[in-house]
């Protein structure tokens, strides 16, 4: 073996482990719930020995599994809602608008980057008007705009590798402009836009700012009952939320890891 | 696979601007049933826009298109019943072949039983039967341009529109898929419109060639007529090399003749010409001229200069020599070479006066110059 792709092996170890050190780093502190999730001891400590004790006492508080249930129907109608609108709405920036198209854009992108506070109070003022807030609808609504950036922006990526001639190819066999969006472009275009819905939802699944202003004793999603918990109670059942929390969302990203493979391979 | 005839085209002051710029100028051009059209053009002339109307990609400004018997301005593209078949294949990554071809039919409504049949007679026709499984992707860019070609005949539209189908191609695979076209052609009884810029693309393939240029037809005529009888500058230098003599045209008793710098020579009268024009052309193909040792004498029905060989091209079965005489550059090809020419030999340069056609000069027209060819869309691809 030459020195040269020694030095080589080498260097790749230890780009490897630098790798898994940073790995570590941005992962460790959120995996503290992990453990304390499972104590028998009844305040937030790390465990002496193994207990189901808060995962029970979860899913028997009307106001833990309330709120994670809120949190789920929220987040797939989301999903649905922001990734049809925000599909539509990259298919116009596509292809529609003409020197509109670069304010249109960024029109669409303000909620991904207007401050989350500035965002909640607006939303929060206009849910007040229109007694919104505490309802299924107020936070299915102001989750909706902050996750259609994300569809905008996946579905926009697909579409730039989507070749325009396929409609007009499309319309000339005969398909109308909804038979070929669905026989031709939405199957074309499906990565971009199920990486959006994944988006949507765990957008809306994690999303607290936004909600601690809609939230209220009788509607509250579940980031939001985490927080009040830790800042008002020493209750560790939110390490057990915080665990089922972090369990989908690791779930939706492994499912968008898949996903990206996959695009890859076609 | 049945035989359907194909419809005549009418279209009729068709007309297309984008913004300032007139992309079609209202033109007029009836096709036959049947017939092999070609559009030939330099790019932006206006046959692939053209060819975007027919198809109802765009619609136009002005002007009316008739297919059959329907007018076609206003009715969408998947109502029109014609199939199109692109420079870049547009085959559905995500389908097999057989599911592309299938797509006209499915989308309709056509029963399951006659959707395998058609597809299954319209791949043999274009030799594919055996990559139906297979995806666009593992097939090559001719096989992918046979399985388009399949697609867009399959639901037997009346009309098939071709727009530059070999551009992306090779040399070799497009003079094979030129013939298979021109043969499928014939089978099917389709009219065809093909759109290129490859002049001798549009010799082999068609019955007739419409010109275009500058978004108007400066010509529509079969190949052969628009070889020996170009009207225009434009068409005579598009299609073919040429030597031509620009200058003023006068009558010298029963005589015309065409005086271009310090050359005068004799134009054929029947050429129609007003005598009077300050500026007209005379186009010589490089095969009507002859050459000959220098002091050779000269027949009365020619015309006749003393050139110098300044160049001396094989060109398989011709040669080709590159000639300066009266300060002007000519070509000639020889098919029998019957003497030896070197660079720096004095000849005399001679052509039949009948050989010479006079054809229009563009007041402002551009024309494309003889040493850049107008393929220079083809080497951008």
């Amino acid at each position: 073996m030459s020195a040269a792709s020694r030095r080589g092996i080498l260097s790749r170890s230890v780009l490897r482990v630098w790798c898994v050190l940073v790995g570590l780093l941005l992962v460790l502190p959120t995996l503290v719930v992990v453990p304390i999730s499972f104590s028998d001891r009844r305040s937030l400590m790390l465990p002496r020995g193994f207990s189901l004790q808060w995962y029970v006492n979860f899913f028997q508080d009307p106001q833990w599994y309330g709120a994670a249930l809120l949190t789920l129907r929220v987040g797939v109608v989301v999903a649905v809602i922001a990734t049809a609108l925000g599909t539509m709405a990259a298919m116009a920036l596509h292809s529609a608008l003409g020197q509109w198209r670069g304010p249109a854009r960024a029109f669409l992108m303000a909620p991904m980057i207007v401050p989350g506070v500035i965002t909640a109070i607006g939303i929060f003022y206009v849910a007040l008007k229109t007694g919104l807030t505490q309802s299924y609808w107020g936070f299915v609504l102001a989750h909706t705009v902050l996750a259609i950036p994300f569809v905008v922006v996946t579905v926009t990526a697909s579409l730039a590798g989507f070749d325009g001639q396929l409609v007009k190819a499309a319309a000339s066999l005969g398909a109308g402009p909804v038979s070929a969006f669905r026989k031709v472009m939405l199957p074309l275009i499906a990565p971009g836009v199920v990486t959006g819905a994944l988006f949507a939802f765990l957008t809306s699944f994690d999303e607290a700012i936004v909600s601690i202003f809609l939230s209220g004793p009788f509607a509250q999603t579940l980031p939001v009952k985490i927080y009040a918990s830790v800042t008002q109670t020493f209750d560790p059942t939110v390490a057990a939320a915080s665990t089922l929390l972090l369990t989908v969302t690791t779930v939706v990203l492994i499912l968008f890891g898949v996903l990206s493979v996959v695009r890859e391979r076609r | 696979m049945t035989t359907n005839y194909g419809v005549g085209v009418e279209l009729r002051g068709l007309t297309k601007r984008y913004g300032d710029v007139t992309a079609l100028d209202g033109i007029d051009l009836t096709i036959a049933p049947g017939e092999f059209m070609t559009f030939l053009g330099p790019s932006g002339s206006g046959k692939t826009t053209t060819l975007n109307l027919i198809a109802g990609f765009v619609e136009p400004d002005a002007g009316h298109i008739v297919v059959g018997d329907r007018q076609l301005v206003g009715v969408p593209p998947h109502r029109r019943n014609i199939g199109v078949v692109f420079q870049n294949y547009a085959l559905f990554p995500h389908l097999r072949v057989e599911d592309n071809v299938a797509f006209p039919l499915r989308e309709r409504r056509m029963k399951k039983a006659d959707v395998t049949r058609k597809v299954g007679e319209i791949l043999e026709v274009v030799g594919l039967s055996h990559l139906a499984r297979r995806s666009p992707r593992e097939l090559s860019g001719g096989q992918q341009q046979r399985v388009a070609l399949a697609r867009a005949l399959v639901f037997d539209p009346q009309l098939l529109l071709l727009d530059e189908p070999l551009g992306a191609l090779d040399k070799r695979l497009r003079e094979d898929l030129q013939l298979e076209i021109k043969r499928i052609h014939n089978e099917v009884g389709v009219t065809f419109v093909f759109v290129t810029h490859d002049q001798e693309e549009a010799l082999v393939m068609s019955n007739r060639i419409a010109v275009f240029n500058n978004g108007a037809l400066e010509q529509v005529a079969t190949s052969s007529e628009l070889y020996e009888r170009p009207r225009t500058l434009f068409a005579a230098q598009f299609l073919g090399d040429s030597n031509v003599l620009r200058g003023p045209l006068q009558r010298r008793g029963d005589r015309l003749v065409l005086q271009s710098g310090t050359l005068s020579v004799e134009v054929p009268g029947h050429g129609g010409a007003d005598p009077a024009v300050n500026e007209a052309a005379l186009v010589v193909r490089p095969e009507k001229m002859r050459v000959r040792p220098h002091g050779h004498a000269v027949s009365p029905t020619d015309n006749s200069l003393v050139a110098d060989v300044v160049d001396v091209i094989y060109l398989g079965g011709r040669r080709r020599l590159v000639l300066e005489g009266a300060g002007q550059k000519f070509l000639v090809d020889e098919m029998a070479p019957e003497e030896q020419y070197a660079h720096g030999d004095r000849v005399v340069l001679s052509w039949r006066i009948d050989a010479g056609i006079l054809v229009d000069v563009h007041p402002g027209g551009s024309t494309p110059s003889a040493d850049a060819p107008p393929s220079l869309e083809r080497a951008t691809l």
